[in-house]
């Protein structure tokens, strides 16, 4: 067994608890993921799993990815990542959303969505000036520091410049429901990413 | 459609009637009382839709006791265990709110006698609604 599973973003909706609640999901296609390598602590100095989620047909594979595979006896995928190992999990094996059971909390992990080059307002939540009434400042950062001392500015001044398209994990989604035959797992709350991106999805570190 | 439009689609109730803003309806809710489980029956005008397939949601307004209550159902949600019909309103907009103004006989919307075309008799959707206190 792994730590985690790939999936892909579906997007969003609502399920009904048993009260009738309703609850905001996210629906990831998790897994099922193939095993493509195993690491071990002799001959790599550390314990790991690679997994290999998504297919890719053959002509759109590179040379290099279809050797690889093809050590491990497997097509060729579209995504690999790495984790750590916890038992012993052949390579080939098939791992599926069934690592995760409703009402566990995990993490997930994606690049968010790029927004392109933003200014402080949306990207710090600055509050800017009035729009209106004669003022001439509307959404300008304002003073950056002071003058002559220390006559440089500060390091990690927050300032305008690109946003998103980086990597982020949200902690301690709790797990609303799975389902193994469809490989779909509903998460409680919002993912990074755009739709049809690729996520990670972890055991929760903090909640247990 | 893509694999969360059919989701949504799954999770669509089959048997709910067909109901339009200004429609008096008869809304069967589950009300759970400590260990209970029973049905409560609440009754008034459809002011609002809003949402689409699984998400989409229904206010409906009555005056209880000379005061206007309003309740918002989701309409896929279980608790919602059945919506009965009981009057069809002619109304020409999509939101009533404007009945939050009026009193008496301001508030009331007008009966529909016409059948919008292609729309199924609330009667042959819905089983016959049940009597006043019932």
């Amino acid at each position: 067994m792994t730590t985690g599973l790939l999936g892909q973003k579906l997007g969003m909706t609502q399920l009904f608890l048993d009260g009738g609640r309703a609850v905001p999901v996210t629906v990831i296609e998790a897994g099922p993921c193939r095993v493509s390598q195993v690491k071990t602590r002799e001959r790599d100095g550390y314990a790991a799993v690679q997994l290999a989620f998504l297919e890719l047909p053959d002509r759109k594979a590179s040379k290099p990815s279809r050797g690889h595979f093809a050590k491990a006896n497997l097509p060729v995928f579209r995504h690999v990542r790495e984790f750590r190992a916890s038992g012993d999990t052949p390579v080939g094996s098939t791992i599926t959303v069934s690592l995760f059971a409703k009402g566990e909390f995990v993490d997930v992990t994606g690049v968010s969505k790029g927004k392109g080059f933003q200014g402080v307002m949306k990207r710090h939540h600055f509050r800017g000036g009035p729009e209106t009434h004669g003022s001439m400042f509307h959404r300008a950062p304002g003073s950056i520091g002071s003058s002559s001392s220390p006559s440089r500015v500060w390091k990690n001044m927050r300032m305008a410049g690109h946003m998103g398209n980086v990597k982020v994990t949200t902690q301690a989604l709790q797990v609303v429901d799975v389902r193994p035959e469809e490989h779909l797992i509903f998460v409680r709350g919002s993912i990074p990413g755009a739709r049809g991106s690729l996520v990670v999805i972890k055991k929760s570190v903090k909640a247990s | 459609m893509n694999r969360l439009q059919r989701l949504n689609a799954a999770m669509v109730k089959k048997n709910m009637p067909v109901f339009e803003i200004g429609d008096t309806v008869r809304v069967h809710v589950k009300v759970v009382e400590g260990e209970k489980e029973r049905v409560q029956v609440f009754e008034g005008t459809v002011i609002s839709r809003k949402g689409g397939s699984s998400a989409e949601t229904f206010t409906v307004r009555k005056v209880s006791y000379g005061v206007g209550v309003e309740r918002i159902f989701p309409i896929h949600s279980p608790i919602v265990e059945r919506v009965d019909v009981v009057r069809q309103g002619r109304v020409r907009r999509a939101k009533l709110f404007y009945l939050r103004s009026k009193k008496g006989k301001m508030a009331r919307v007008a009966e529909r006698e016409y059948m919008a075309e292609g729309k199924p008799k609330p009667d042959a959707a819905a089983p016959e609604p049940v009597k006043a206190g019932a």
